[in-house]
């Protein structure tokens, strides 16, 4: 009964969350009922929507099963906006660089600049975390900021598309890249593309890498009690610098696909990381938040989150009601899924273990037993 | 580059720089209030946007400025309640729900102006009040002197805040349940009541940041902020807790952001060097953060909620 309980958690937080969509509509005139129809019809209403959820879900599902890394690891990833854009500008690099390889090396090719360009983001957090104790959580956020930058300059100066700068428009957009990168489809006729089942493979990798190898033994030690991992010979250090790159890399690999995948086959800028992200890598802590941090359950998680994105889209469409709607509902989602129970009991043995990783000496400080009191 | 070294020049550039901290010294010092009760925000950008909009909007029906602040404010005090619900009466984590915090802020405040503004229309603009006998000083006088209310406001804030937290009871509740709230409570002092107003007070100061933010431009667009609120949150850490330490820190940044205007808009350096120049405030960050860590005390109980069984 009480797993039952625990398990309708965040079913009863999405329906919160509905409801204050519902009340957002109402606030600015629309119909609650219409929106719901327009959002479930955007979502699901025909084939190629579905697959456009699909599509939207893909960066999600892998922000989101990078995070379960993290935090199963007591480490806290927030750089998912500047480790997708990372991969995204690795890959898009090699893309520019070696055009005329064949589809069948230069696709993986891509994929893994993604995946590296995402793990030197990640790695850079964990190892200021494990090496010089700067806080993972202001770090990684900082680097989205320097990322957005350096993505802005690079599409404006040197990886601009010859094209634009001709015709003076200056759109910061590169050249469409190599065809022989892009990501074929999947499913004949409709615009589902590979990026969708590597995302999902991607997800169940993460589950048997925790659950099922030695390495993912000692980030799990590592998340239950750095000290008790310390003692019984793990590289502490080493493990939190790992999660994070492993973390990023997964945000890195997004972003390659959120180009590769694209129906313009190139990668292009407003100014804002969201423009190029759809904020992909903070809707991706709420697709992990609300699987319960568990990669598997990620996977229906973000088609969840997915289809209130493309669903919002229609919203949009048909009712006129913003799109951000969903950012809005996404953000009320999060406050709700942790302030319920069940979660709040395994990030609270997170929080404890965070603060035995940034006081790494002192067996016997007083807090612990303070700690201890709380948990009580 | 020799342009740059004239005194007029010079003297507006640090203007513009006090102006510019202006936004980051209002949060920072909100957060520094919040964190010193042991309660990390890191909502901050997302009430920031949020208030900035309602401001923007308010002046932009009412042209009165003033009540564009209040509206500001009184914008970060809602979302204060709601944020000392999630993370004292339900202990949520606090560094995850600030994220929900800063997506509601970040969707609801591009939600609102699509829809009841759509196109960016400006506002009034704050004024700048020169502050008699003081402004006429030469040189010091244009840059110090001549600012608009919330900026003389946020300056002021310095001394009082540090004052507050120093020597007044609350200001010791304050750093009693940040440092060991077990302790605290059982001299009686309530933590969850101390937490929640240190939280409304860092709230109301974001909602003002928000506020002069838009109102210093004048124009409100989605995603105003660009992650400002986030490095309010870390000029906090920056400034070891301290006010004038965040002050410090809002300055340095406020300055180089405004010698980056000034060499922009007098082709010193390329429009391409500019995005490189911005990431200026978040690279600082980092690099303080690497000096700072170890050598700085964060409150003992931050991030910690508190349970009395």
């Amino acid at each position: 009964m009480k797993r039952l309980l625990g398990a309708s958690v965040p079913l009863l937080a999405a329906l919160v969350a509905f409801l204050f969509g519902a009340i957002m509509l109402l606030a600015i005139g629309a119909s609650p009922w219409e929106g719901l129809k327009a959002l479930l019809d955007g979502a699901f209403g025909s084939g190629d929507r579905l697959a456009a959820t699909a599509i939207k879900a893909t960066p999600l599902v892998l922000v989101g099963a990078g995070i379960t890394i993290a935090f199963r690891t007591s480490v806290v990833n927030i750089g998912g906006e500047g480790q997708i854009v990372a991969g995204a500008l690795l890959s898009t690099s090699v893309a520019l660089a070696v055009p005329d390889l064949p589809v069948i090396i230069l696709v993986p090719l891509v994929l893994l600049a993604g995946l590296v360009g995402g793990a030197i983001l990640g790695a850079i957090p964990g190892a200021l975390k494990a090496y010089a104790s700067v806080n993972e959580i202001l770090s990684t956020i900082m680097l989205n900021i320097v990322m957005v930058q350096l993505m802005n300059y690079l599409l404006r100066g040197p990886l601009i598309d010859p094209l634009e700068v001709e015709a003076g428009t200056r759109i910061p957009q590169t050249e469409r890249l190599s065809d022989n990168a892009s990501l074929p489809n999947i499913v004949p006729g409709v615009r589902l593309h590979l990026g969708v089942l590597i995302a999902v493979l991607a997800a169940i990798a993460v589950y048997i890498l925790l659950w099922r190898t030695p390495l993912g033994f000692r980030l799990r030690a590592v998340g239950h009690s750095p000290d008790a991992a310390k003692a019984a010979g793990i590289n502490v250090k080493a493990n939190v610098t790992t999660a994070l790159a492993l973390s990023g890399s997964l945000g890195g690999l997004a972003g390659a696909i959120l180009v590769f995948g694209s129906e313009g086959q190139r990668m292009v800028t407003d100014g804002s990381s969201a423009g190029f992200t759809g904020s992909a890598g903070f809707n991706g802590i709420v697709a992990a938040l609300f699987g319960n941090l568990h990669p598997l359950w990620t996977i229906p998680s973000s088609f969840l989150f997915g289809a209130l994105l493309t669903g919002a889209t229609n919203l949009q469409r048909v009712l006129q009601v913003p799109a951000p709607i969903a950012i809005a509902i996404n953000g009320i989602v999060v406050v709700f899924v942790v302030s319920s129970g069940r979660l709040r009991e395994k990030i609270d043995r997170m929080v404890e273990a965070r603060a035995e990783l940034d006081k790494p000496s002192a067996p016997n400080k007083p807090s612990s037993a303070q700690a201890s009191g709380a948990e009580a | 580059m020799s342009d740059f070294f004239t005194m007029s020049i010079l003297v507006a550039t640090v203007a513009s720089g006090i102006r510019l901290a202006t936004p980051y010294l209002l949060a920072g010092l909100g957060e520094t209030v919040g964190q010193k009760s042991g309660v990390l925000n890191l909502g901050v950008d997302g009430v920031m946007q949020l208030s900035a909009f309602f401001a923007y909007w308010t002046v932009l029906e009412t042209d009165n400025l003033f009540l564009g602040s209040i509206v500001g404010v009184v914008v970060g005090i809602v979302m204060g309640v709601v944020y000392a619900v999630v993370t004292v009466v339900f202990q949520a984590q606090q560094g995850i729900s600030g994220i929900g915090i800063f997506l509601f802020g970040l969707g609801f405040s591009d939600l609102m102006f699509r829809r009841q503004v759509g196109t960016p229309r400006p506002a009034n603009q704050l004024p700048e009040l020169p502050i008699p006998i003081l402004s006429d000083i030469p040189v010091v006088g244009e840059a110090l002197f001549e600012h608009s209310a919330l900026t003389y406001l946020a300056f002021a804030m310095v001394p009082l805040l540090a004052f507050m937290l120093r020597s007044t009871t609350f200001g010791m509740n304050i750093r009693a349940v940040g440092e060991n709230p077990q302790a605290a409570d059982s001299l009686g002092v309530s933590v969850a009541w101390t937490r929640t107003f240190a939280i409304l007070i860092g709230n109301a100061m974001a909602g003002l940041a928000g506020a002069a933010l838009v109102l210093e431009l004048g124009i409100f667009q989605p995603n105003l902020t660009a992650g400002l609120g986030f490095i309010a949150v870390a000029l906090v850490y920056f400034g070891a807790w301290r006010p004038a330490g965040v002050m410090s820190g809002a300055l340095l940044y406020g300055l180089v952001a405004a010698v980056v205007l000034q060499w922009k808009a007098q082709g010193i350096i390329p429009r391409g060097a500019s995005d490189i120049a911005a990431m200026a405030p978040a690279v600082l960050t980092i690099l303080a953060l690497v000096i700072l860590a170890g050598r700085v005390q964060a409150p003992s109980a931050l991030t910690r909620p508190f349970s009395r069984h």
